[in-house]
């Protein structure tokens, strides 16, 4: 906090410098110029991805340019367990965030809305599975399910579909409940106070009063945990077994015999959807906040 | 938050059960799928295999331990090594961008945002490989290099720590962005107006106000690239060689290739007990306890 400590400052700092200084110019275009290179950089593979979803790659790998061809737009589907993958993982992705969300939901609304002992142990409790390395949580899992456990009512698990499902729900929990936290921090409360005042019962406030003014939040965190769901790799690898093939699974395996070009379509699909969903949802909610007449 | 006591005795009560109900599913959730599943997996860490054939025993096995330390004590500290650099290398790029993004960005603020977030947008894995054709050897960027002469003939760059470290470096950077960003974005420019009036000059107002009240974001954002970057094998497995195996690769390949269960668990739990070490120092040091 020396920053704001010495009151002798302005004497000494009125001999060096002034705002418009042409350093300070300077300096002001490097680091325009630095954001935008990091821009670039961030696009770089991107755009590489795109690209080569038109091309016609040489033998099993598409990483060397070759020449434009259209034919992998025309098929995209044509790898079929490639297809299967990816339909598996979005049916995943989906009910890991429906539970999740819920999960999420309910733990934010307690930690934000009630003070009560033990709070902030379980705020510590939630932060864990976030700042455990993905490989270690994989691993866990997977000696989770090896055997039946007394805790789990003796439950024997094959990986495949529900072990995965379970282990996306586990990670995507912390997510949400980390989003909706965050969002519904500045609520006003009282707003339920006043619908009970009014004869509202406690469920009936809920859906009419509350809900509805968290939902952006929660819409939030359902879109952050399905693509945390769809995108994860690592602790997937770990609890699919050999029969249970997600997308990232697929690509991972596939690669060391051969990357089709339908993955780089598949995927320029995926993106250009992302961004559709991004964009409506911000249109949305800006929409949403100037009715409401928040600026 | 004062509404609590403000409430009747039949308030106050339901207040004191509610939230237990609400946190209920999900702290028993996770109990049962990360709390348990940790427990399980430092018992494996602690258990023998009586063959080679049969399921692991539990039997206070700590030789697992040494034997992890021993036998995988260069990758452990590569993979420290390379997140490290990862990380500060993601903390120079994303710097400026965010900077940029918070107090330059005007009305175009969102959309800049949000391009930052599309490289999310495509898997991971997907990502890598775009990298590895990107750096690979037939691609523009060692063509270049040659020619300039930075590259000898027949070097690549592929294969080499520093294609892991980029290829870490690019696959985590926003996670290094949007803290910074937001911590940026929470500072009151009335406080740089006010070194400026005090004949402060960009740089040292950036030093003495800006970039100590970003500090929060760049914990944030440190923590959330480097965890994620020395548990990762997938940019070492695309990337690097047998000369840059992370610690990562190593669990991976114990666990699902040679299914060594125990000592594959002993060392995730070593690894994971130095991450969460370096957690706390960091927050020690930086003085902030808000990990998330």
């Amino acid at each position: 906090m020396t920053a704001l400590a010495p009151t002798t400052a302005p004497r000494r700092e009125a001999m060096t410098g002034t705002v418009t200084s042409p350093s300070g110019r300077v300096g002001k275009a490097l680091v325009n110029v630095m954001a935008v290179l990091a821009l670039g950089y961030l696009f770089l593979p991107i755009f590489v991805i795109v690209l080569f979803s038109f091309n016609e790659p040489k033998g099993k790998f598409n990483a060397v340019w070759q020449q434009f061809t259209l034919e992998n737009w025309l098929h995209p589907f044509s790898d079929t367990a490639l297809t299967d993958a990816l339909i598996l993982s979005i049916e995943i992705a989906v009910l890991a965030s429906l539970v999740a969300t819920v999960l999420g939901t309910f733990l934010a609304i307690a930690l934000v809305r009630y003070r009560f002992r033990g709070g902030s142990g379980v705020n510590f409790f939630l932060v864990l599975p976030l700042t455990t390395p993905e490989i270690v949580l994989g691993a866990s899992l997977l000696t989770l399910f090896l055997e039946p456990h007394l805790v789990l009512a003796n439950q024997q698990f094959t990986l495949g579909f529900t072990t995965i499902l379970l282990a996306h729900i586990m990670f995507c929990v912390s997510y949400v409940a980390m989003t909706v936290k965050a969002r519904i921090r500045g609520f006003d409360w009282t707003l339920e106070d006043a619908a009970m005042d009014l004869g509202a019962s406690p469920s009936r406030t809920f859906f009419k009063v509350t809900l509805p003014l968290i939902m952006p939040g929660i819409l939030a965190a359902f879109l952050l945990s399905f693509a945390l769901s769809v995108d994860d790799f690592i602790i997937t690898y770990f609890v699919s077994g050999p029969s249970t093939t997600t997308f990232p699974v697929r690509i991972f395996g596939q690669s060391r015999t051969a990357t089709p070009p339908q993955i780089n379509v598949l995927a320029t699909m995926i993106l250009v959807v992302s961004v559709s969903v991004m964009f409506v949802a911000t249109w949305f909610g800006q929409r949403r906040q100037r009715r409401m007449g928040i600026s | 938050m004062a509404d609590v006591n403000e409430r009747d005795d039949q308030g106050r009560k339901q207040a004191r059960a509610s939230p237990w109900l609400l946190l209920a599913p999900g702290v028993v959730f996770l109990f049962l799928f990360f709390f348990f599943p940790l427990f399980t997996l430092f018992q494996m860490s602690l258990s023998y295999r009586p063959s080679r054939f049969e399921d692991p025993v539990f039997g206070w096995e700590w030789s697992n331990y040494s034997e992890a330390f021993s036998q995988y004590g260069e990758q452990f500290s590569r993979s420290f090594v390379y997140a490290g650099l990862a990380t500060l290398a993601a903390l120079a790029i994303a710097y400026p961008l965010a900077y940029v993004i918070a107090f330059r960005g005007g009305r175009y603020k969102n959309v800049l945002l949000g391009l930052v977030v599309v490289p999310f947008f495509t898997n991971f894995l997907i990502r890598t490989l775009a990298w590895k054709t990107i750096v690979g050897d037939q691609g523009w960027v060692v063509d270049t290099l040659r020619w300039i002469g930075i590259l000898g003939e027949n070097e690549s760059l592929l294969r080499r720590p520093i294609a892991v470290v980029g290829g870490l470096t690019y696959n985590f950077l926003p996670f290094m962005v949007l803290p910074i960003y937001v911590a940026l974005e929470k500072i009151d420019p009335r406080l740089v107006d006010a070194a400026r009036d005090l004949y402060s000059n960009t740089w040292r107002a950036f030093r003495k106000i800006v970039f100590p009240l970003s500090l929060p974001g760049v914990f944030a954002g440190s923590l959330l690239v480097f965890i994620p970057a020395a548990g990762d094998f997938v940019n070492a497995y695309y990337l690097g060689s047998a000369k840059t195996t992370m610690i990562g690769n190593v669990v991976q390949n114990q666990f699902l290739v040679q299914v060594d269960y125990p000592v594959a668990a002993a060392l995730s739990f070593v690894f994971m007990a130095i991450v969460m070490m370096i957690v706390v120092v960091y927050s020690k040091i930086l003085g902030t306890e808000d990990i998330a």
